[in-house]
C-alpha cells in the first residue's frame, strides 16, 4: 500500500477523474460568467459533456492498467492502491469502478439534458451542479474515513437538492425540491450523529482505524451499537431504501427526468460504494460481536425494500413513479450484498462483487429508463401507462431501447440485467443465505408484471388519436440508445467487469 | 463459426428490416432470411458429426465452438458453446427454412407496421438457431427466453380482436414455466458441485460417470434429481404443450397472425420437446426411465385429448392448433420408449409436424386471406373456386393423418415401431399405450376429413361477403415448398433419420433399456 504524500504529483495522477469533473464544473460556471446576459448553452454543454467523458476515460484506462490493485506503484508512475491525506481518501479498484459507473451516469445525463433544458434558463447552473454533484458522489466512492464520507456527501446532496428544483416554475418540482431537502436534511443529522457516537465509542474515525478500535473493544456497545443503526439511516437515505425510501417516489416524480435518472442510479451507487466500504472495513465482520450485527439489519432492511418497492411499483398509475419504486426495489437487490455476508463465509467476495456489478448494470438500465421518460416528456407524452399507448408506431427505435431497459430491470436475459440478477442471487444462495436469493427472485418476477405493462402500452395497445411526435431530439436519443447498447454489449462482455468486481470485492474484504 | 454467422446474420437482418420502410421491409426481410437458409443447407450438407452432442466427445460435434465467457474465479466458468449434432441440425434446417416460408406467407395479411414485423421475425430466427445450438446451458437459456420477447409482440400487436389476452396468457405461461425449469438446473448444477452449467459436462458427470449429485444436506440424490426432473419437466411441458397444461396454445394461435402461427406450431413447439430430450431424457434418464409409465399415459392423454377437443372446434385454426398437442404426444411417447427408433422417431417427428402443420397453417391463412373467415359452418365449396389451395389443404391433412410416402407416416411409424416393444422403459403394457395412442389417428382422421368434406366440397357458399378468387403466387409457393419436403422426407426418411439415429444411438442405454 503506497502512503501518497500532499505534494507527490502521483496525489493528483490518481484523482485526475475527480479533477477533472471540478474542472469542468469551474469551466462552466466560468463561461456562463463571462457574459452576464446571454449564455453560450452549446459551449457549456460541451465542456461539461467533455470533462466527463474524459474522467470516465481515465477512470477506466486506469482500472484497465491496474490502479488501485495493492502493491507497490511501478515505473509507470500510477499503479498500485493509494491512500492519499493521511488516509482521508482511498483509491482502490472499487473507487474506481464506482467512479466509472458516476462518470457513465453523468456522461449520459448530460448528453440528454442538452434537448431537455432547450429553452431554460440557467443552464450554466443546472451543467456547474451535476457536474459538482458528481464530483461529491466520485468522492464519496474514495471517502476512508467518516469526514470525508460526510463531506462528500453534502458535496453530493446540496447540488441535488437545487436540481430536484430546478424547474422553479413547476409546482411539482419545487415540492419535491423541498421534501427531499427536508428529509435529505434530517438523515445527514442522523448520519452525522451516528458518527459522533462511533467517535465517542472508538476515539477514531478513519475507517480502518475504527476497525481496529471495534476489534479491541473495552467501549461502551450500546452507544457504538446506536451509532452504527443512526448510520445505517443515513446512508438508506442515499441510497432510497427502506426505512428512508419515501423522499424518491416524490422527488423523481417531480424533478426534472435527467435528474431523476441521475439520482437514482449515480446518487444510488455513491450510496451504496460509501456503505460497503464503511461496514466492511470499518466495522468488519469478523468482530460484529463487539458492536451490532449489522448483516442482520442488512437482511431486514434488504427483504422489506425488496418487498415494498416492487409491489408499490406494481400499483403505480404514473410511469414515473413506478420507475422510482422500481428503483427503491432495486436497491433491496443490492443491499443483498451486505446482507448476505456471512462471518467466515467462502463467497464474500463473490457476493460483494455480485452487488457492484448490479449497481454497473442498473447504472445504464435505470439511467437509459429515466432517459427515456425524459425523451416522452420532451414530447409532452403525458405520465400515465394509458398516455404511453401506441408510441412505438410514432417512435419505435426510442420505445424499442426503453423496451430493452425494461425488459432488463425485469431480469429477463436480453441484456445484462439478468446476468448481474442471477449473480447477486446464485452468490447468496453459494454464501448460504438462500432465502434471501428466494425473496429476490419472487419480487423480480413479480417485477415482470409491471415493466411488462410499459412494454404492452407502448407496442400492443393502439394509440390515441392526439399522439404526435414532432422532433427527434438528437442528445436524448444519442443517450438513450448509448444506454440500450451498452446494456446489452455488457452481457456479452461481462467478463471483465465482472473479475474487476470480484477483485475489487475481495480487496476489500482482505 | 457458422452458427455465430447465422446468428449475426439475423440480427443484422433484424436491424436492417426494422429501421427500413414498411414497403420494402418484407422483401429486405425475406431476402435476408435466404442467408441463413442456404447457410444452414450448406452445413447440412456439410455436417460430419457422430454421436450425441451431451455425450460424445467434442471432436465429434459439428460447427463446434467453445470460448470462455464468464468467469468467476475458480467459482463457475460460464462458456459461449455451440455445436451441432444428428438431433439439432435437422431442426435447425428447419427453423431456417419456416422462417423464410413464414415471411412470404406474412406479405399479404401483415399490412400495417410491417418493418417491426419482420424485424421481430429475423431476431426470433437469430434467438431459435441459438437454443437449438447451445451446448451450455446459459447460452442456451438466453436464446430461450429471447425467442418469447418477440413472440409476446408478434401475436400482441399483429394478432385477431383477443390478441392481448392470448399474448399475455402466452408470456405468463411460458415466463413461469421458465423459472422453474431453471431454478431446477441450478438446483441440479449446485447439488452435483460442479464449477459448469455446461450441458455437455453436466450431461457427462451424471450419465457417463454417475456422479449424484448430493451437495444439499438432508437431501438424497435421488430426491434431488427426481425433483429437477419434474421441475423441468413442467417446465418444459408448457412449452410442448403437454395436457393439462396446452391452454395456452389454442388461444395464442387463433390469434396470432398467420406466418406466426406457423412458427409458433412449427418450430417453437420444438423447443419444448427438444429441451426435454436434451435435459430431461438424455441428463435425467433413469429418473425418467423410473416414471415411463406415468409420462407414456401423459403422453396417450395428450394424443387421445387433444383430437377429441380438436373434434370439437368449428374455428379451422383452432383444429389445426389442437392437432398439435395430439400430435406432439407422439412425440413424448417416442421418447419415453427409449429405444433406437422410439426416440429417433420423437425427433423426426418433430421435423415432420414442423412441416405439415407449417402447411396446414399457411392453407388455412391463404382460406382466410380470400375468405375473412375461419368457421367451418360458414364455408363450403371452396374446391371449385381455389382449386390450388384446396389440393394443397387436403394433402397436407393426409399428412396429419399418417399416409405413406409422406413424411408423417414415416415419423407416426417410427414412433409406434419404438414405442410397442418398449416394454423395458414403459413397462408391460406398451402395446396398449402405443395402441390408444395409434387410435389418436383415427380421430385425426376423423376432424380433418370431416372439416375438409364441409369447407372445401359441395355447393360453394360463403357466410361472409368477400369475393373469392384464387390466391396470389407468393401465398401459395410456400404451401409447395412444405408440401415437397413432406413428400420428400416421407419418401427418403433417411435424409433426416440417418443422423438422427446416429445421434439418438446412445440414448436407449443411458435409460437403462
Amino acid at each position: 500500500m503506497a502512503e501518497v504524500a500532499i505534494s507527490d504529483p502521483d496525489t493528483y495522477k490518481v484523482l485526475a477523474p475527480v479533477l477533472l469533473l471540478v474542472g469542468a464544473a469551474m469551466l462552466a460556471f466560468l463561461i456562463d460568467s463571462v457574459d452576464a446576459d446571454s449564455t453560450n448553452y452549446r459551449l457549456i454543454a460541451g465542456t461539461s459533456i467533455a470533462g466527463t467523458l474524459a474522467a470516465l476515460g481515465v477512470t477506466i484506462w486506469y482500472i484497465a492498467i491496474g490502479v488501485g490493485v495493492a502493491g507497490d506503484p511501478n515505473e509507470a508512475g500510477v499503479q498500485g492502491l493509494f491512500e492519499l491525506f493521511g488516509g482521508s481518501l482511498i483509491v482502490d479498484q472499487m473507487a474506481l469502478l464506482f467512479v466509472a459507473i458516476v462518470t457513465s451516469v453523468t456522461a449520459l445525463v448530460l448528453v440528454a439534458s442538452y434537448d431537455y433544458l432547450e429553452g431554460q434558463p440557467h443552464a450554466g447552473e443546472f451543467y456547474s451542479l451535476v457536474l459538482l454533484a458528481a464530483t461529491g458522489m466520485s468522492t464519496m466512492a474514495m471517502a476512508d474515513s467518516f469526514v470525508t464520507a460526510f463531506i462528500a456527501l453534502e458535496l453530493a446532496s446540496l447540488p441535488s437538492f437545487a436540481l430536484v428544483a430546478f424547474l422553479k416554475d413547476n409546482r411539482g418540482s419545487v415540492e419535491a425540491g423541498l421534501k427531499y431537502f427536508l428529509i435529505g436534511a434530517l438523515s445527514s443529522a442522523i448520519f452525522l450523529y451516528g458518527i459522533s457516537l462511533v467517535y465517542v465509542s472508538t476515539g477514531r474515525l478513519g475507517f480502518s482505524e475504527i476497525a481496529t478500535s471495534v476489534a479491541e473493544g473495552g467501549f461502551d456497545q450500546g452507544i457504538f451499537a446506536i451509532g452504527v443503526l443512526m448510520i445505517v439511516g443515513g446512508l438508506a437515505y442515499k441510497t432510497a431504501s427502506v426505512p428512508f425510501h419515501f423522499w424518491a417516489p416524490e422527488a423523481y416524480e417531480g424533478a426534472p427526468a435527467p435528474i431523476s435518472a441521475f439520482l437514482s442510479s449515480a446518487s444510488k451507487a455513491a450510496g451504496f460504494v460509501l456503505a460497503f466500504r464503511v461496514f466492511v472495513e470499518a466495522f468488519p465482520i469478523a468482530s460484529v460481536a463487539n458492536g451490532i450485527e449489522w448483516m442482520l439489519v442488512f437482511q431486514v432492511l434488504a427483504v422489506v425494500t425488496m418487498v415494498l418497492g416492487n409491489f408499490a411499483a406494481a400499483v403505480q398509475e404514473n410511469v414515473k413513479r413506478m420507475l422510482a419504486y422500481s428503483s427503491v426495489g432495486h436497491a433491496g437487490y443490492a443491499l443483498i450484498g451486505l446482507a448476505a455476508l456471512t462471518g467466515g463465509g467462502a463467497y464474500n467476495d463473490f457476493v460483494l462483487g455480485s452487488a457492484m456489478l448490479h449497481l454497473l448494470v442498473y447504472g445504464f438500465m435505470n439511467t437509459g429508463a429515466f432517459l427515456f421518460i425524459a425523451l416522452a416528456e420532451h414530447w409532452e407524452v403525458g405520465r400515465t401507462f394509458e398516455d404511453f399507448n401506441g408510441l412505438a408506431t410514432k417512435a419505435p427505435v426510442a420505445s424499442l431501447a426503453m423496451t430493452v431497459f425494461l425488459f432488463n430491470l425485469a431480469g429477463l436475459p436480453i441484456g445484462a440485467g439478468f446476468i448481474s440478477k442471477y449473480f447477486l442471487f446464485g452468490s447468496a444462495v453459494t454464501n448460504g443465505i438462500w432465502w434471501l436469493a428466494a425473496v429476490g427472485a419472487i419480487t423480480s418476477a413479480l417485477s415482470l408484471y409491471y415493466y411488462s405493462r410499459l412494454a404492452k402500452a407502448m407496442w400492443i395497445e393502439d394509440p390515441a388519436d392526439d399522439l404526435r411526435i414532432e422532433s427527434q431530439p438528437v442528445g436524448l436519443y444519442t443517450a438513450v440508445i448509448a444506454a440500450a447498447v451498452v446494456t446489452v454489449a455488457l452481457l456479452v462482455a461481462f467478463n471483465p467487469v465482472v473479475s474487476t468486481a470480484v477483485d475489487a470485492a475481495g480487496a476489500l474484504l482482505a | 463459426m457458422m452458427i455465430e454467422a447465422l446468428i449475426a446474420v439475423c440480427l443484422v437482418g433484424a436491424a436492417a428490416a426494422f429501421l427500413a420502410p414498411d414497403r420494402y421491409a418484407g422483401r429486405l426481410a425475406f431476402g435476408v432470411s435466404l442467408l441463413p437458409l442456404i447457410g444452414s443447407l450448406f452445413m447440412y450438407s456439410q455436417f460430419d458429426a457422430s454421436g450425441n452432442a451431451l455425450l460424445a466427445s467434442s471432436e465429434n460435434v459439428a460447427f463446434y465452438t467453445r470460448t470462455t465467457w464468464i468467469e468467476v474465479g475458480e467459482l463457475f466458468r460460464l462458456d459461449w458453446h455451440v455445436g451441432l449434432d444428428g438431433i439439432s441440425m435437422p431442426l435447425l434446417a428447419l427453423t431456417t427454412i419456416l422462417t423464410s416460408l413464414a415471411i412470404v406467407s406474412a406479405w399479404t395479411p401483415i399490412d400495417e407496421r410491417q418493418s417491426q414485423f419482420y424485424g421481430l421475425v429475423l431476431f426470433m430466427e437469430a434467438a431459435l438457431i441459438g437454443v437449438f445450438s447451445a451446448l451450455d446451458f446459459f447460452v442456451w437459456f438466453v436464446f430461450w427466453e429471447a425467442v418469447l420477447i418477440p413472440m409476446y409482440f408478434l401475436i400482441g400487436v399483429w394478432g385477431g380482436p383477443r390478441r392481448k389476452y392470448a399474448a399475455i396468457k402466452f408470456f405468463v405461461y411460458t415466463n413461469i414455466a421458465s423459472l422453474v425449469m431453471f431454478i431446477g438446473y441450478v438446483a441440479l448444477v449446485i447439488g452435483l458441485g460442479v464449477d459448469t452449467f455446461d450441458m455437455a459436462d453436466v450431461a457427462q458427470a451424471l450419465v457417463v460417470d454417475g456422479a449424484a449429485p448430493s451437495a444439499f444436506p438432508g437431501v438424497s440424490a435421488g430426491a434431488l434429481k427426481t425433483a429437477v426432473f419434474f421441475a423441468m419437466f413442467a417446465g418444459f411441458a408448457v412449452k410442448v404443450p403437454v395436457v393439462p397444461v396446452h391452454t395456452w396454445l389454442p388461444d395464442a394461435h387463433v390469434e396470432a397472425p398467420t406466418p406466426v402461427s406457423v412458427l409458433l406450431a412449427g418450430v417453437l413447439l420444438k423447443m419444448g420437446t427438444y429441451a426435454l430430450l436434451r435435459f430431461n431424457f438424455t441428463m435425467l434418464a433413469d429418473v425418467a426411465a423410473e416414471f415411463a409409465w406415468l409420462l407414456a399415459g401423459l403422453a396417450v392423454v395428450s394424443v387421445i385429448y387433444g383430437a377429441m377437443l380438436a373434434l370439437a372446434q368449428q374455428d379451422l385454426k383452432r383444429i389445426v392448433a389442437y392437432s398439435s398437442v395430439s400430435s406432439m404426444g407422439y412425440v413424448i411417447l417416442g421418447l419415453v420408449a427409449y429405444t433406437v427408433y422410439g426416440v429417433g422417431g420423437a425427433t423426426f417427428q418433430m421435423v415432420s409436424h414442423g412441416l405439415i402443420s407449417g402447411l396446414m397453417f399457411m392453407a388455412v391463412g391463404v382460406i382466410y386471406n380470400t375468405t375473412h373467415t375461419r368457421m367451418v359452418t360458414d364455408m363450403s365449396g371452396l374446391a371449385d373456386r381455389m382449386p390450388i389451395t384446396t389440393g394443397i389443404f387436403l394433402a397436407g391433412a393426409f399428412g396429419y393423418m399418417g399416409l405413406p410416402l409422406m413424411s408423417g407416416f414415416a415419423a407416426e411409424f417410427y414412433v409406434f415401431a419404438g414405442a410397442f416393444g418398449a416394454t423395458e422403459s414403459i413397462g408391460t403394457f406398451a402395446p396398449v399405450f402405443t395402441a390408444l395412442a395409434m387410435f389418436g389417428i383415427v380421430i385425426v382422421a376423423g376432424y380433418l376429413l370431416f372439416a375438409m368434406q364441409r369447407t372445401l366440397f359441395g355447393p360453394f357458399s360463403l357466410e361472409t361477403d368477400y369475393e373469392v378468387t384464387r390466391a396470389p403466387f407468393h401465398d401459395v409457393a410456400p404451401l409447395f415448398a412444405l408440401l415437397g419436403l413432406v413428400i420428400l422426407l416421407g419418401v427418403a426418411p433417411e435424409i433426416a433419420f440417418e443422423m438422427i439415429r446416429d445421434a439418438v444411438g446412445a440414448i436407449p442405454a443411458v435409460g437403462g433399456a
